[in-house]
């Protein structure tokens, strides 16, 4: 049943009219800024609570505007855009507290950042609510530009040469994105996304099979630079010069997952499975996940810098999601759909982790982290908690996801993947163990920059964020079994409800 | 409704004359211009009710009098216009060193009083009037820049006329083949032939040297470096439109060429890819800005050959289905490249100010002293490169459609790698912009208030218009050859 509303756009406002009001905010309004930034992403969090019971039961809420004659602008809520909606609100909530007190330090531009901060909300909002391929398209690339100055927030050298890699590669995947749309929009029409895939775009498979497959692996193309997927990651590792909250929100939620989320739009929704695996694209979409996920852990292993290990480690992770949907078995596609929220949650964790260690101790390589635990137990707890997540050691959420992904690649018979899914478990636990083993075990030494400060923990705006996410992914994976857990959510979407 | 055709002609030309001999300038000047915005709106609205408003001057009736007719693309240009015109005027109150002068008051309602004539003329020799009319105040325009603007205003001077020339000779030879100068009445008076492609080829060249489309271009970058902040976005953003209406109108009333088309295409894709590398590679701010205006005269010049099917009634119907689409979608960039262009010329105007000199390095540290200028380039620049959610994406996005929808993909390769070549400009200037100030303790000017919102305003004018974008192409398509 679907109804036409308002409530689409609102969930869209309660962004982007915070992100406008902040531009235009004088630099020293700290406490209406806060005001601000606080009560749009609760209002956020109250609007997308509010709308599962009703989806859950079935409901659909629409909403359009003519955007050329015969194409629509869509916003609709449905199960797997209000998943990714969830997460976003909720991780936008958290990073938002977060980086309060992370600027409040090294505040400059703070105007400039937290409009841009809101904006990028607002395009992932609008990512999870399309409700057909022009409207994906417009938010998709909203959001490119509304991370560029963030990227570039701290002005310095290195940071406008990784902003400048990173518009580089996003708008060239645009091309291909749009190009792609368009020609999609020109044979079929204003393809809107369905379950189970468009009828317009299977009877397009049927008629015109090679158009239909370059159409479709261009989109795949466009949205395999912001997934990060090999040899089309070289942007990420760059843009983790942003500071913590970015990169946080970046690696967890905004960029990164909209392109995989992109990639299960355009499989499931667009395409459909098995319109996708006619067309023989889901194969190489299976050898590129696999690739990846090898790539970037073996990459990650030589980094010394935290963050860029951590970059790197989101490039291996976030192929899941696309191994997931390339997979052509449901319950790897539940694996798939419930890693786009657990990974989101560890991640976050891990960088929320990392930037508090950089701002209290000042240490940002993993030598110099010896004996962090000891100042720090309960940073270095959540810490501890997001590596095991993401080696995939129960009883944290990663375990859940790769389980899933597992029990699907025995189902369709390619047991090779499972191969793919323990060396990279075995890689996670060779480049995060050491890190984890380093802070409670060892000793500081002269490298370590550890006694510079006299505080021992961080300030409850920058802990409790990271304690928070760190809770919910033993949440995820202990009552992974609830409804309106991310599994049992996960399940709906692939299963139909 | 000859009210709302002759009153936005006849009250900038009073104006001009109020501005010229009055010591009122600014009231005057902002009273005309809020009223021309009146007008503007009421006039799209009348459009959009009844159809193409028309009238004749004195009650004569075409073929003795004078036929006036305001189509879908001419109201909404006059509207882009008188938004333009209220915004450049408002800058230049709030930075009255921008404008260059007590002149500019009375060349710039000129100017509009030509376009307007323009966009409402019905006869090709009214028309030609109106042409001169604007040209004589954009020359005038760019003189204003003082010494060194003299010699790019008189090479503008000398390619005008030529143009013109060349214009005034299809419009005696159509008048001499028809024995009629209204545009309907010639429309299909005209058999294909060798007539109709010399008329069409000397009014193309004609008007595409006042549009700017290269190679006849060589003018256009001196002219806007030396320029008042104020002349460059009435000359980029709508004296260039003017010639392009009419060119639209008279391929669209007479039919078209295909020869000719093909010689457009190759000419509007290298001014695309020329002016885009050329742009790329300025290291004066505001030629970087004119050289992308060469770029996207390219785009709005592809229109005539994409759109060449939807002309031709025997064309079948795929074909002419993706011209039609091509043709909304280039007229939707001509609005939008009019709005945000006239935001970045004011916004790089004030940039050139704040940073004390007008090379592109000597932009760093600008985007901490004037943010919100930044912004609105940034925000044009996108606007321009076809980025969503602006009115340059949904052209783009509309003109894409109709090329590979006719299977034009040689256009769909020229507009993809045009938007890259005007994002990497942007790109380029924004990455400067925000380098740390080299010299943070020296005093500088500052921005004043009421400078930053009229650019402001028109950059946000071109991304929201983008949203709903239905319409505009219901307006565009008023009265219009191929939507009949």
């Amino acid at each position: 049943m679907t109804t036409t509303t308002w409530l689409p756009v609102l969930v869209l406002a309660s962004s982007l009219v915070p992100a406008v009001a902040i531009f235009l905010l004088p630099e020293d309004r700290h406490r209406t800024r806060t005001t601000l930034n606080l009560a749009g992403a609760l209002a956020k969090v109250g609007l997308v609570v509010a709308l599962i019971p009703p989806v859950l039961a079935g409901r659909r809420f629409e909403w359009r505007v003519p955007f050329l004659p015969e194409v629509d602008l869509v916003l609709r809520v449905e199960p797997f855009g209000l998943l990714f909606l969830g997460l976003s609100a909720f991780l936008w909530l958290l990073t938002t507290v977060y980086a309060i007190g992370y600027l409040r330090t090294d505040g400059r531009h703070r105007s400039r950042f937290f409009g841009f901060f809101s904006l990028c909300v607002v395009a992932s909002s609008g990512i999870a609510l399309s409700g057909n391929l022009v409207t994906f398209v417009v938010f998709y690339e909203l959001l490119t530009l509304a991370t560029y100055p963030l990227v570039a927030h701290q002005q310095t050298a290195a940071a406008l040469r990784g902003a400048r890699v990173y518009l580089t590669y996003t708008l060239g995947g645009g091309v291909a994105l749009l190009l792609g749309a368009v020609w999609l929009t020109a044979l079929a029409g204003p393809v809107e996304f369905a379950r189970g895939g468009s009828p317009a775009v299977a009877a397009l498979a049927a008629e015109q099979p090679g158009a239909a497959r370059a159409a479709l692996a261009l989109l795949l193309v466009g949205l395999a630079v912001k997934a990060a997927l090999v040899p089309l990651h070289g942007w990420l590792p760059r843009a983790m010069v942003a500071p913590a909250p970015v990169s946080a929100l970046l690696h967890a939620v905004a960029v990164v997952k909209a392109g995989v989320f992109g990639v299960v739009l355009v499989v499931d929704e667009l395409a459909g499975v098995e319109v996708a695996a006619d067309l023989g694209l889901l194969g190489p979409l299976l050898v590129v996940a696999c690739a990846t996920i090898l790539w970037g852990s073996v990459r990650a292993l030589r980094q010394d810098g935290l963050k860029a290990r951590l970059a790197y480690s989101t490039v291996a992770q976030v192929a899941y999601v696309t191994l997931g949907v390339a997979l052509l078995s449901p319950v790897a596609t539940v694996g798939g759909v419930v890693h786009v929220v657990h990974q989101g949650l560890m991640k976050i964790t891990l960088f929320f982790c990392a930037g508090l260690l950089a701002q209290t101790l000042g240490a940002t390589r993993v030598s110099e982290l010896a004996g962090a635990g000891r100042r720090m137990p309960l940073t270095c707890a959540a810490f501890t908690v997001g590596a095991l997540g993401m080696i995939g050691l129960p009883p944290v959420a990663g375990f859940v996801s790769k389980w899933y992904l597992g029990l699907g690649a025995v189902d369709t018979g390619q047991p090779w993947v499972l191969v793919v899914l323990v060396v990279s478990s075995l890689l996670n636990a060779a480049y995060f163990l050491p890190v984890v083993g380093r802070m409670w075990w060892g000793r500081p030494g002269s490298t370590s920059r550890s006694g510079t400060r006299a505080r021992w923990e961080a300030p409850p705006a920058l802990l409790v964020p990271a304690l928070v996410t760190a809770g919910c992914s033993l949440l995820a994976a202990v009552a992974a079994g609830v409804p309106l857990a991310p599994l049992s959510m996960a399940w709906l979407i692939v299963q139909g409800g | 409704m000859a009210d709302l055709l002759l009153l936005p002609v006849l009250l900038p030309l009073a104006g001009a004359v109020a501005t010229a001999v009055l010591p009122w300038r600014r009231t005057v000047g902002l009273t005309v211009a809020a009223a021309q915005l009146g007008f503007a709106v009421a006039a799209v609205v009348a459009v959009l009710r009844d159809g193409p408003l028309r009238g004749s001057p004195g009650g004569w009736e075409p073929p003795l009098g004078i036929a006036l007719r305001l189509d879908g693309l001419g109201a909404a240009v006059g509207l882009l216009a008188a938004v333009v015109v209220l915004a450049v005027l408002g800058h230049a109150v709030a930075r009255p060193a921008a404008a260059g002068g007590p002149s500019a008051w009375p060349l710039t309602l000129v100017t509009v009083a030509g376009l307007q004539a323009v966009l409402v003329s019905g006869d090709l020799f009214t028309t030609y009037v109106a042409l001169e009319l604007m040209t004589v105040g954009a020359v005038g325009l760019v003189a204003l820049g003082g010494r060194r603007a003299l010699a790019p205003a008189l090479r503008y001077l000398c390619v005008a006329v030529l143009g013109s020339f060349a214009f005034l000779v299809a419009v005696a030879l159509v008048h001499a083949r028809t024995g009629t100068l209204t545009l309907e009445l010639a429309a299909g008076a005209l058999p294909p032939g060798p007539a109709l492609g010399t008329v069409l080829a000397l009014a193309t060249v004609g008007l595409g040297v006042k549009a700017v489309l290269a190679p006849l271009h060589a003018w256009l970058p001196d002219a806007h470096a030396a320029a008042p902040t104020t002349v460059s976005p009435l000359l980029s953003a709508l004296v260039v439109k003017g010639s392009l209406v009419v060119l639209v109108r008279l391929w669209s009333a007479l039919g078209g060429h295909a020869g000719l088309a093909v010689v457009l295409a190759v000419l509007g894709s290298g001014a695309v890819l020329w002016g885009g590398v050329l742009a790329l590679r300025q290291d004066r701010l505001k030629r970087l800005v004119a050289y992308s205006t060469v770029a996207q005269v390219g785009y709005l010049v592809l229109l005539l050959p994409l759109a060449l099917p939807a002309l031709d009634p025997a064309a079948p119907d795929g074909a002419r289905t993706g011209a039609l689409l091509a043709w909304e979608g280039a007229l939707l960039l001509l609005l939008a490249h009019g709005l945000a262009k006239a935001a970045l010329f004011l916004a790089a105007g004030t940039l050139v100010g704040v940073a004390g000199g007008d090379r592109v390095a000597d932009l760093a540290g600008t985007a901490t002293r004037a943010p919100m200028v930044v912004l609105t380039f940034g925000v044009a620049g996108a606007c321009l490169a076809g980025l969503p959610p602006s009115l340059g994406f949904t052209g783009k996005w509309r003109m894409l459609e109709g090329a590979v929808t006719s299977g034009a993909w040689w256009a769909v390769a020229v507009l993809l790698v045009g938007g890259l070549l005007t994002a990497s400009a942007t790109a380029r200037v924004l990455g400067v912009a925000l380098r740390p100030d080299p010299d943070p303790a020296a005093a500088r000017r500052g921005v004043p208030a009421g400078a930053r919102w009229p650019a402001l305003t028109l950059a946000v004018l071109a991304v929201g218009t983008g949203v709903g974008s239905a319409w505009l192409v219901d307006l565009l398509l008023v009265g219009a050859v191929p939507a009949g």
